[in-house]
């Protein structure tokens, strides 16, 4: 069989030449879009924001919609992101004053201060705001609700008079505590008429505000993709000035290594989920600077006091010995958590820094013979996430060493939820987050617990779950909350702690840390600590 | 002839050719749409069992760990989750059916408003990668088939195993790596520069053809380098696939005494190869395209996430890891009929590469 030749191969050669000039011309016309760096009036951010649910500030709960809301609306009381250890400041309310009985705190609004859309700032918006809250009984409602506020009542508790607004509460709390509460996400400010001009069936404008804002901060929201990314654009009028950067642009990018290398090309300012080894890769980088912070969440374990064993307090005492705090900060939590064992994150006021226990087995042991303990077994139940289920891999190992067999159970949330509340878990591995910037939130879980009875089913507090009676510490919880005096309070729940640390079935072990990666030129850029969220507004670069 | 009809298919029979036609093509296009009907059917049914019966809980979702029992109790209530699990089904049933489906329990948008908006970009990428695996995998596959055994034989079966063997997350992060990080010839992750985001105004929903459309090309150039990587590499996938079946196909063809019939008949090779041992893949080919091209629409889960591509694969990952079951079943759905519309396409292009198919069907 003869091949016609001429054919193929002038096909072949067109076809070579054909491909070459396509590379050629594909590396060339793609070479020059290399993206330019970011504006200098601009800030773009990697996060992962999938977990914002909504942007309305009655509603939201989550931690990257919180940063949406702090950046949008204001609150009576805010924190300074560039200074948050002075705690809760003025912010749309410019003073307020306490009455006698320490029921009602009137609040006097700030004069000149305008929503985005250029209306005034007034106490009855302030009002409506809170009593919204209330009204809609979402999930956060509790940080407000806990002051007495039912929706039967908000139109005569939360009261707007002139420039004033005052709000009643049903007993007398520590304004500490109820100012604090205010900081919270919940606490935005949003424009009464605009909102119930977009009222749909009685939802306050709900499902309006889940995805457009009616605020008077810093910025406003451009656009929000969910899973996707947010825009949001300077409001020029903003009361402490005008925002350096213009617009921000915060885009969903799941993966540490993309974000990294963004970052590394100039196309994102600030990097936000670096996993420990790529923060350890941009270390040689001069132009790219790492920040670490410490954010509220606490990483504990706790044992349920209905097991015969766990409940001997000696026994409680020997595996808080048994923990290798130091060996696992050092190792694979490294950049993620830090060493902490008191149950307020440090930031909070009255966080005290003591670390009374640290690995030692020796002292375990003599601790399980004082008991008369010996081969003890029990159930752990964790939820399927990487690092927990390695922390208890450690804890599972470092209690071996005292002769003690920990059996570890992995779950989903939902199955290993579900036995921790119905108080089934003989020990329970997990992670606390505070709900809203004030002692309060902590204490009031993990310290207090009126009733300890099955019937009780408090199982919303964390001493509930384990089946321990915090005995005095439930009055001390009590008498903080409602302690005048700041300086006297934090007192209180010093010693509440330490007393907590002796005592309670629970080793707090870590405090949560967050590492940022930004361009050496991005200041002034704080994720609010413990306490607050993400704040754009003082950014320059 | 002019006996009255006894029974239908005399009464067929008596009718002219083109009423014939007619009703056999109203009755394949009815059984068509039953197919589809019940296929998307027990699609729905059975995904939304699924959702109803896994350990997850979606009202904590919604409400958090912490939420008090009667916050709890009222969203329990408003999703319907207390009504029988065939009542919920039957609610839900007759939403779809009037195009409602509904809420996504996690954003409060409606889940359509959010396949509108994921759907394309997927569309747009695996459009494209399917497009890159065609064109360069069909010919890798036929020369590999003609010149079997040689050194391009060689390269093809390396290339397709690589395909097949390397995972694509790999694969993906050594793209951006080199030629995003390194080489800086194509834009980064999404799908378009900062510069011009939300500045084409939606039409398709895909910016390529958007940005055509609308005549801004600078946006449109920005928009083909973000895409070029993620969608070369779901195209080498797609091209490991294709390249090994066409090369199978045609060393079939290529045995067939047929083709020794024509060569000794005289005609060039080139007409051998093209017209006859590659007409006859045709019909075999598109199937396996069209199931590589569904693959990419469902499977490039991991590509959307190493790309930050908000397309439909990842929105229903972030929907199923967060219980949000209506934003599933709405995934779910668009991904059926996407698999029920390739299958009918693939039909009808039987029906016109196919003699035989054609003739049966007329």
């Amino acid at each position: 069989m003869t091949r016609n030749s001429s054919r193929p191969l002038t096909r072949r050669v067109f076809f070579k030449r054909s491909l070459a000039s396509l590379a050629l011309g594909a590396a060339i016309g793609l070479g020059g879009l290399a993206e330019a760096k970011t504006p200098d009036n601009m800030l773009v951010i990697a996060h992962r924001i999938d977990d914002i649910t909504t942007l309305d500030p009655a509603q939201s709960f989550e931690f990257a919609g919180s940063d949406v809301i702090m950046n949008v609306y204001g609150k009576l009381v805010n924190f300074d992101p560039l200074n948050l250890e002075a705690g809760f400041q003025p912010d749309l309310a410019e003073s307020w004053e306490v009455s006698e009985d320490g029921l009602s705190i009137t609040f006097t609004m700030r004069e000149g201060v305008n929503f985005h859309s250029g209306n005034p700032v007034t106490a009855d918006d302030a009002a409506f705001s809170l009593q919204r809250v209330v009204k809609l009984n979402k999930t956060p409602s509790f940080i407000l609700t806990q002051f007495g506020f039912t929706p039967e009542n908000v139109e005569e508790t939360i009261v707007a008079d002139g420039n004033t607004l005052t709000i009643t509460t049903d007993k007398k709390y520590a304004t500490s505590f109820v100012l604090n509460c205010l900081t919270a996400t919940l606490g935005g400010i949003v424009e009464k008429a605009l909102v119930m001009e977009n009222e749909q069936d009685g939802d306050l404008g709900n499902a309006w505000l889940a995805t457009n804002s009616a605020g008077s901060g810093a910025y406003k929201v451009v656009n929000w993709k969910p899973s996707e990314s947010y825009t949001l654009a300077a409001n020029p009028d903003f009361y402490l000035g005008a925002p350096s950067m213009k617009r921000v642009i915060v885009q969903h990018i799941q993966e540490s290594a993309t974000q990294r290398l963004l970052l590394e090309k100039g196309d994102v300012d600030i990097a936000r989920n670096l996993n420990p080894e790529d923060v350890a890769g941009l270390e040689d980088q001069e132009s790219v600077a790492v920040d670490t912070d410490l954010k509220g969440n606490l990483m504990y374990i706790s044992f349920n006091q209905k097991h015969p064993q766990l409940s001997n307090p000696k026994v409680v005492e020997a595996l808080k010995y048994l923990i290798d705090y130091k060996g696992m900060e050092d190792s694979f939590l490294k950049g993620q958590w830090r060493e902490h064992q008191s149950f307020l994150p440090a930031g909070y006021l009255g966080a005290i820094d003591d670390k009374p226990f640290s690995y030692n087995v020796e002292k375990a042991k003599e601790l399980l013979a004082e008991a008369g303990v010996e081969n003890l077994e029990f159930e752990a139940g964790v939820r399927e996430a990487q690092e927990r289920i390695e922390i208890a891999q450690s804890l599972q190992n470092t209690f071996a060493q005292a002769g003690i067999t920990m059996n570890i159970t992995i779950g989903t949330g939902k199955q290993i939820l579900t036995r921790y509340r119905a108080r089934e878990l003989d020990m329970y591995l997990g992670a606390w987050g505070p709900d809203y910037p004030d002692p309060q939130t902590n204490a009031g879980t993990f310290a207090y617990n009126p009733d300890n009875s099955d019937e009780a089913q408090a199982t919303g507090l964390l001493a509930y779950r384990n089946a321990w009676d915090p005995g005095p510490l439930t009055a001390a919880v009590e008498a903080a909350v409602i302690e005048g005096d700041t300086d006297k309070r934090r007192e209180m729940y010093e010693q509440m702690q330490r007393d907590f640390q002796a005592v309670a079935p629970f080793a707090i072990m870590f405090q949560k840390t967050a590492q940022t990666a930004r361009q050496a030129s991005v200041k002034d850029f704080t994720i609010g600590g413990s306490v607050t969220a993400t704040a754009y507004w003082p950014v320059t670069k | 002839m002019s006996q009255p009809a006894a029974d239908s298919s005399a009464t067929l029979a008596n009718r002219s050719p083109r009423t014939l036609w007619w009703t056999k093509a109203g009755m394949s296009v009815l059984r068509t749409l039953g197919m589809i009907l019940v296929t998307m059917l027990g699609l729905l049914f059975v995904t939304f069992i699924i959702g109803r019966v896994m350990p997850i809980d979606p009202v904590i979702s919604i409400v958090g760990e912490r939420a008090s029992k009667e916050v709890y109790d009222a969203a329990f209530i408003s999703m319907g989750l207390d009504k029988p699990l065939l009542v919920q089904f039957f609610v839900y049933l007759g939403d779809v059916i009037q195009g409602d489906f509904g809420q996504s329990l996690l954003n409060s948008r409606p889940v359509l408003d959010d396949i509108k908006r994921v759907f394309p970009a997927t569309l747009e990428l695996a459009t494209l990668g399917t497009i890159f695996g065609v064109l360069i995998g069909v010919p890798l596959g036929v020369i590999s088939a003609v010149k079997r055994d040689s050194w391009i034989d060689q390269i093809t079966r390396v290339i397709a195993l690589v395909g097949y063997s390397m995972p694509i997350f790999w694969l993906g992060l050594v793209g951006l790596l080199v030629f995003y990080g390194v080489l800086g010839w194509v834009g980064g992750p999404g799908r378009v520069g900062i510069f011009y985001v939300d500045v084409v105004p939606v039409v398709t929903g895909m910016i390529l053809v958007d940005s055509a459309l609308d005549g801004q090309w600078d946006v449109f150039r920005d928009a083909l380098s973000h895409i070029i990587l993620p969608a070369g590499i779901l195209g080498y996938y797609s091209l490991a696939y294709i390249s090994r079946m066409t090369r199978s196909f045609m060393l079939e063809q290529l045995g067939s005494e047929y083709i020794t019939t024509a060569r000794v008949k005289g005609l060039s090779e080139w007409a051998v190869i093209t017209r006859h041992a590659f007409g006859n893949i045709k019909v075999q080919l598109i199937t396996v395209i069209a199931l590589s091209y569904a693959s990419l629409l469902e499977g490039s889960v991991l590509t959307e996430i190493i790309f930050a591509w908000p397309g439909i694969g990842s929105y229903i990952t972030t929907a199923l890891l967060s219980a949000d079951m209506n934003a599933v079943l709405g995934g779910t759905v668009v991904i059926g009929l996407v698999f029920v519309c390739l299958n009918v396409f693939s039909d009808l292009l039987y029906a016109f590469f196919d003699p035989r198919a054609r003739d049966n069907a007329s």
